[in-house]
């Protein structure tokens, strides 16, 4: 058995009967609960500048490669092997280079992002009917206008679907992100793993920011896009 | 840089633990633990497949349960790996039956959502006319929907595939001993160490999804890849599928 | 704020300005291929007409009119918009003074209606203001209720309401040329039928000068002031009015794709309006018998027609509602086929005969009745000379 087991236990089993029967225990939570505080929004934050940083780096190339096709291959190729790169062998690969800490973290996280979004910025783009674009050119639209008033809006829904796929992969990932030094809800999972209570509330946030943030996605989406309603209305 | 070759050099030579004690490192010591990181993988995978490749087809051959399938992916995705398996060793215990039961319910979704999607992608048409020559349910499964749901359904098993090589570095927290002892357990076998599982790690990973790519591209059948152009782009990585795509 | 507050002059023909187009030996070659799509085109168009270019698939139709807006780049030869050279202008801006309809229509889904019409106006820099008076009156003059639409979304109209939205946002800037390919293409027969004639409808209080586009002789015949007629390699077979075409057409080939019923054809060329009608007998339920028998007697059809208070057509009646004091509702048929006074006489000679009629009752734009359309009438047009006879839009 590895040493692993008898890590130091975060709480007192001593006195209440539910805790040292390693139940699931409200009371503890209750008390504890400012315990997970400061992890949560290490979270939000790790979750979040990543996925910001990745949509914007992934977002330009996916909209130069739209117009320089032969970018598209590389770039996915490139952006694939990062994704596959299991983000916690990601933070110790970094870590001779950009030290343990936030950074390190982010830059793993965003890494593995960056894939989803180009692919689905460029399917968004790509599945913009001809017509539509013929029609726009036509009309006296530069490339440039095309791409902003047309091409992009019309992408906005397939952009947003990756969008939501990258926010909760991130939550998942940023559990690891203890071990890159950049804190996090993992580290209070990990720090008593065998206590059931501890597992659940810990577990439960994370699995709960996923939710709240691809809420948040999809209600930002169903805003700027109303036509999108409108045409399952009829 | 120094680090690199620390640690490659750690693949290759024993060392004595910077705990005291045992040899760590080494050619046979990177095997033993490759080799329990390959054994959990695989016996996972194989469990998942044999579970979810059926249900999937049954369901996308009936077009019943899509709501299930398709967003046993989204549900799957929001619960963090390191929190699946907390909560198996927290509820159920430590072990590498437990740990294989978690890897399971983790790699099922995407393999479900894919083949799933995969069979209702095929062209209505072509059921149609193989229903129309007299092919029983079971033979329009077998015959039409199962090999043009193929790649799909190998994109989902290399989504899958990925994730559980992944997440069995995190196994020794179950006691199961992979390729991530030396990254959990650090103080034993050194930071050499750490950095040289990491290695391991991220090409076990690039080489599982490369090979499993291989297969996917040798399971194509021919006429579709022909078809080509996005959707086959599409495969070429496998991503997870959004839920629009897997509506249609 | 009505719209004669708009910097735009009142009326949809405010700006009486048509371009005259000239092709001048129009050449486009793809690189790799031996035959040229369009080889040395020329014709013009003199502002205000219609100008329909028609041929077989792969004559360069479509290649000529994209070169005229430099969708397609020419490779050799010149086209001239108002004597000046469409090369020398930067794309993009020659682009926004042409007004652009193609088949597949092309709104902007994202966009609502009034938006996508006031797409170009954005474009050139006008204000709000203006831009939703410009909007309001193009959805009226395309036969929209600018109300109800102009919120609405593509998807949420039908494919007659998206074609006239597409119509409208062409017309947005007033633009001196339109450029149009096969815009009907798309929709069903029947409806088809009626956006041509509101089309020309249009042009009548318009008059710009159009390039369209289409495959079908018989529509290039009813809607073109002249006609184009391409042939394979994109090579210009004649280039006449209508009634020239099917009277003397330049060569085998035009003749071929004039069809063989080119007699028949020439009822294309006539509208309902430019016959004299049959008067009808219009009576309204409870009418005094003797008055209804008094018009009856007047008139040339042998039955009276039912209206309803204003005076659009129900049915005709049978004998059985002659008897008595009052007008009785008692009918023997319904009034179908109902024609258009712009239908041409080959659409309504057509629909007559589909509904194995020997009459139709024919109505205003508002629906009611204004006489009456009889087998025997087309048969008689039929023997009119063409000469005679206004083509195109021009016949009032």
């Amino acid at each position: 058995m590895s040493p692993l087991l008898a890590q130091v236990q975060i709480h007192e089993r001593t006195e209440d009967t539910c805790v040292s029967d390693n139940g699931f225990c409200p009371d503890w939570i209750g008390d504890n609960f400012d315990r997970y505080v400061d992890p949560f929004f290490q979270h939000v934050v790790l979750t979040v500048v990543a996925v910001a940083i990745g949509f914007l780096i992934a977002f330009s190339l996916a909209v130069v490669a739209y117009r320089r096709r032969w970018l598209v291959n590389p770039i996915t190729q490139i952006t694939g092997v990062l994704y596959t790169i299991p983000s916690i062998a990601a933070f110790f690969l970094l870590l001779p280079i950009t030290g343990r800490g936030f950074v390190t973290a982010t830059v793993a996280l965003v890494a593995y992002v960056l894939l989803i979004i180009f692919r689905n910025v460029l399917t968004g783009l790509d599945n913009v009917p001809d017509e539509t674009k013929d029609a726009g050119r036509g009309m006296g639209l530069t490339d440039r206008q095309l791409l902003w008033r047309v091409e992009v809006p019309l992408a906005l829904p397939e952009i947003m679907a990756g969008l939501r796929i990258a926010v909760t992969t991130t939550v998942g990932l940023a559990t690891l992100a203890f071990f890159a030094g950049a804190g996090g809800l993992g580290e209070q999972i990990f720090a008593d793993i065998n206590f059931k209570s501890n597992v659940v509330t810990a577990g439960g946030l994370a699995v709960a920011l996923a939710a709240l943030l691809d809420g948040a996605i999809l209600l930002v989406q169903r805003l700027i896009t109303p036509w999108t309603r409108a045409a399952a209305a009829r | 840089m120094n680090d690199f070759f620390d640690a490659i050099e750690f693949i290759f030579h024993a060392h004595e633990s910077p705990a005291g004690g045992a040899q760590v490192g080494g050619l046979s010591n990177m095997w033993e633990l490759t080799s329990e990181h390959l054994e959990l993988s695989a016996v996972s995978m194989a469990i998942a497949c044999a579970l979810a490749i059926p249900l999937g087809l049954w369901l996308g051959h009936t077009g019943r349960g899509g709501f299930l399938a398709i967003n046993a992916s989204n549900v799957g995705r929001a619960v963090p790996s390191l929190a699946l398996i907390a909560f198996f060793v927290a509820y159920i215990g430590v072990g590498f039956t437990n740990l294989t039961l978690a890897l399971v319910l983790l790699a099922i979704p995407p393999i479900l959502t894919n083949t799933y999607t995969g069979v209702r992608q095929v062209d209505r048409d072509t059921v149609d006319s193989a229903r129309g020559m007299g092919m029983t349910g079971a033979q329009v499964v077998r015959r039409v929907e199962l090999p043009l749901a193929l790649p799909l359904i190998f994109g989902g098993v290399r989504i899958s595939a990925v994730n559980v090589v992944a997440t069995a570095t995190i196994a020794p927290l179950a006691g199961v001993v992979t390729l991530g002892d030396p990254i959990i357990n650090v103080n034993t076998y050194g930071d050499e160490g750490r950095l040289a599982a990491a290695i391991l790690v991220a090409l076990l990973a690039v080489i599982t999804e490369v090979v499993l790519g291989a297969v996917q591209r040798a399971v194509t059948p021919r006429g579709l890849k022909l078809e080509g152009g996005r959707r086959w782009r599409r495969l070429a990585f496998a991503l997870p599928n959004d839920r629009r795509e897997a509506s249609t | 704020m009505n719209i004669s507050d708009s910097a735009q002059p009142p009326g949809p023909s405010a700006r009486p300005h048509a371009a005259t187009l000239e092709f001048r030996e129009a050449t486009k070659r793809y690189p790799g291929q031996t035959a040229p799509a369009v080889n040395e085109l020329s014709l013009t168009v003199p502002a205000g007409d219609i100008c329909v270019l028609v041929g077989p698939s792969g004559c360069g139709k479509t290649t000529a009119m994209r070169m005229v807006n430099r969708m397609i780049d020419i490779t050799a030869g010149d086209i001239l918009l108002d004597g000046h050279s469409v090369r020398e202008r930067r794309p993009a801006e020659l682009r926004r003074e042409i007004g652009y309809a193609i088949q597949q229509i092309g709104l902007f889904p994202h966009l609502s209606v009034a938006d996508n019409i006031g797409t170009v106006p954005r474009l050139l820099g006008w204000d709000r203001e203006r831009i939703r008076a410009r909007v309001d009156e193009l959805l009226e003059l395309v036969s929209l209720d600018p109300v109800e639409t102009r919120s609405r979304y593509p998807a949420q109209l039908s494919g007659g309401q998206r074609q006239r939205v597409g119509v409208a946002r062409a017309l947005a800037v007033d633009p001196p040329l339109m450029l149009m390919d096969e815009p009907f293409g798309a929709i069903d027969p029947i409806n088809r039928e009626r956006l041509q004639n509101e089309f020309l409808r249009l042009q009548r209080e318009i008059r710009k000068t159009v390039v369209f586009v289409t495959h079908d002789i018989d529509e290039a015949i009813k809607m073109g002031d002249r006609i184009a007629v391409l042939q394979q390699g994109g090579k210009l077979a004649q280039y006449a009015p209508p009634a020239e075409l099917l009277m003397y057409p330049a060569d085998p080939f035009v003749e071929d794709f004039v069809g063989a019923d080119r007699a028949l054809k020439r009822l294309a060329l006539q509208r309902v309006r430019d016959v004299d009608l049959w008067k009808a007998p219009l009576v309204r339920a409870g009418e005094p018998i003797a008055e209804a028998r008094a018009k009856l007697a007047d008139s040339e059809v042998p039955y009276p027609l039912l209206v309803d208070d204003h005076g659009r057509p129900q049915g005709w009646l049978s004998d059985r509602a002659l008897v008595g004091e009052r007008v009785a509702k008692e009918l023997r048929s319904r009034a179908t086929p109902i024609l258009e006074l712009d239908d041409v006489l080959r659409d309504a000679l057509s629909d007559l005969l589909a509904d194995e009629a020997q009459y139709g009752p024919v109505v205003d734009e508002r629906g009611a009745v204004t006489g009456v359309l009889s087998i025997e009438i087309l048969s008689h047009a039929l023997k009119t000379d063409p000469d005679e006879v206004p083509s195109g839009a021009d016949a009032i």
